[in-house]
Formats: C-alpha cells, sequence, structure tokens
C-alpha cells in the first residue's frame, strides 16, 4: 500500500519535473547569455508569483522526488529498513525542501 | 574411447562449481563432440571422472525446469544450452544459479522462490466446481491475452537468478511469483484476484521492480514477466486512485 503511494508520488513528480527543468535550463540559458546582471534578475524575480509558484513547485516536486529514490539506492544498496531507512528518507526530503525554500525566497522574497 | 573420436579426440576444458558457499572451481577435461549440451558435460563429468558431483535434471528436453545452473556467468537451462553455440572458446564454467542458497556442488535450495509464489498469492482459488458449467472468456480479450503471455512459466527459476533487485532487496518477490500473479489477477476464474493484487503491492512487491528486464532477457520460454510487473503496477496504481475516489 505504502510503496503504491510512494510509487504514484515518484512517477507524478517525475512528470511534473520533466517540462520544470526544461523551462528551469531555458531560463538559465537565457539570463546568462542575454548577460543579465544579478540585479536586473532580482528585479523581474522579486514579488513575482509566477517565480515563486514555478519555483516553489519546482523545489516540492524535487523533495519529494528526490527523497524517494534516495529511499531506494540505500534499501538495496545498504541493506538498511525500517524506521532509520524512513527516517533518513524524510530527514532528506525536508533538507531538500528547506533548503530549496530559502533559496526561493531569496530570489522571490523582498530584500 | 569412440565417442572422443567423433570430435578428432579433442577435448574440452571445463570448470565446475565444487563445494558450498566456500567451494571453488574445479577443472575437468571433458571429451568434446560434434553437438553435446552443458547438461551432456555435466553428466559426464560426473559419470566419469566425479561420481560424487551433485546436480538436478530430470527431463533433459526443457520441459521440467530442474536443471537451470550459471554457466559462464548467465542463467540458463544446461540441456537447452549446446556448447558449441556459447560464445568464446574459453573454458566453459558452470556454478549453481544466484541468488538462492546453495546445497552442494551445483544444487540450489529453490525453496526460497517457492516461497515467494506462495507470498505473491500465487495459488488458484477455484470459484466453481467440475458440476458448474465452464466459464466462457474469450480468446482475444485483454485479460486472457495477458494470461496466455505469462502462463507457460515452468518455475525454473532462470529469471530469479537474472535479477538484481532480487539480488539487492532479498525480501523481493521476483519476476516469476510477480508473473505468476499477474496471470491469476488477469484469470476471472481466480476467487482472490484482489487478495493477490494486495500481496503483491506491498513491500517489495511489483513496486520495486526497477525494469532492468534480466529476467526477459534470459528467461528460456520467452516470457517477458517485466511487462507482468508493468502490467500489476498499473493495476496497482488503478486500484490505489480508484480507492481514493470512492
Amino acid at each position: 500500500m505504502k510503496e503504491g503511494v510512494l510509487f504514484l508520488l515518484q512517477r507524478a513528480t517525475a512528470l511534473l519535473l520533466a517540462p520544470l527543468v526544461l523551462a528551469h535550463l531555458a531560463l538559465v540559458l537565457y539570463a546568462t547569455q542575454g548577460g543579465l546582471s544579478a540585479a536586473e534578475i532580482l528585479a523581474r524575480t522579486r514579488g513575482s508569483l509566477l517565480w515563486g509558484g514555478f519555483y516553489g513547485l519546482f523545489v516540492l516536486a524535487v523533495a519529494i522526488h528526490g527523497a524517494i529514490g534516495l529511499r531506494a539506492i540505500l534499501a538495496e544498496w545498504t541493506g538498511l529498513r525500517g524506521r532509520t531507512l524512513e527516517g533518513i528518507t524524510l530527514a532528506v526530503a525536508l533538507l531538500l525542501l528547506v533548503l530549496g525554500l530559502r533559496a526561493v525566497r531569496a530570489v522571490v522574497g523582498a530584500p | 574411447m569412440a565417442e572422443a573420436a567423433a570430435c578428432g579426440g579433442r577435448m574440452l576444458e571445463v570448470r565446475i562449481w565444487r563445494g558450498r558457499d566456500d567451494g571453488a572451481f574445479v577443472s575437468y577435461e571433458v571429451p568434446a563432440r560434434a553437438n553435446q549440451t552443458v547438461l551432456d558435460v555435466v553428466t559426464w563429468v560426473q559419470r566419469h571422472l566425479e561420481p560424487t558431483l551433485a546436480y538436478r535434471f530430470a527431463c533433459r528436453v526443457g520441459v521440467c525446469g530442474s536443471c537451470a545452473m550459471t554457466v559462464n556467468g548467465r542463467p540458463r537451462w544446461t540441456c537447452r544450452t549446446h556448447v558449441g553455440r556459447l560464445a568464446g572458446d574459453g573454458p566453459l564454467a558452470i556454478e549453481p544459479l544466484r541468488n538462492l542458497p546453495r546445497i552442494r556442488d551445483l544444487v540450489c535450495d529453490l525453496e526460497p522462490f517457492f516461497t515467494r509464489w506462495q507470498r505473491a498469492g500465487g495459488r488458484f482459488v477455484a470459484t466453481s466446481t467440475r458440476r458448474d458449467p465452464l466459464p466462457r472468456i474469450a480468446p482475444d480479450s485483454e485479460a486472457r491475452r495477458a494470461v496466455d503471455a505469462g502462463i507457460e512459466c515452468i518455475n525454473c527459476a532462470v529469471c530469479h537468478a537474472a535479477c538484481d533487485v532480487v539480488a539487492w532487496r532479498p525480501e523481493y518477490l521476483g519476476p516469476a511469483p510477480l508473473n505468476r500473479a499477474w496471470t491469476l489477477v488477469n484469470d476471472i476464474r481466480h476467487g482472490a484476484r484482489e487478495e493477490t493484487l494486495d500481496r503483491v503491492r506491498g513491500d517489495a512487491g511489483c513496486h520495486a521492480c526497477h525494469s532492468q528486464m534480466s529476467c526477459s532477457e534470459f528467461c528460456p520460454v520467452g516470457i517477458a514477466p517485466t511487462a507482468a510487473i508493468a502490467g500489476l503496477k498499473r493495476a496497482s496504481l488503478r486500484h490505489l486512485l480508484g480507492r481514493r475516489d470512492e
């Protein structure tokens, strides 16, 4: 049952991440090739609901997708099971979420 | 010997695993013949050189599924593997199947494999007796075709030995039991389809499969357990989403 839910979350976040990653890469290329300075970029992202939503969703999907993937690798390569495995998975998910959301706040939030 | 003369007296170098986990390969010289299987080679060693060599076989023609071993690193039916068709001219290396406890020499304990069939809900539950009319199942229905694709499994454990996920996650049900479960989930005569699906949706069930397809690659019958497992994943997802909708 739980495995089924994790499988669903993993697939659903993968579906989300595919376009988000492509858009993110395109954006990075556009911003750097166009010669935008950090200040110019921040001027566009600060207070923007669009970019806040885009990267907020991105971070959430990464936290879920990455943690579930790591859980499978840990289970297979280290033999970890049960509470230790679930604890590490949850910790990784939270770490990714907190770090990611901090970055989003730095880019989108008020100075 | 007259048999050896058939191939100009050429001898074949064979390395066979002797002992249990702490055993070792032992080399033997076996007369090469124009047409011989790996099982013929093992049998020749047992009859002429090493009477204590332990190995399993029964039918010798690819029906019983008991002679599977690791030949040159790959799981195979030894009775259907011609020595002449194995790539390379190096020595033949024959070991017991992977992912199963070794008993002695080339013999594995298959109990963990068959226990998984039970754990995966692989036991057919009848819903009618011989006095009831036969259920009508359209041969071209999707469910019937799914059953057809996986029904010829003869439990040889080649897929189990080929699967890396079984090696990494010892509690994983494995390709053959999941393939069996998929045929039962699609069998309208099976009285416990829901239970079978429930059993394979749990920890280390169908969702643990990475679709590496070693099982499909090595299955001597040409079954694709990966496809069956993918079917179970889809059925599991539908079940999950269905429940949420209610």
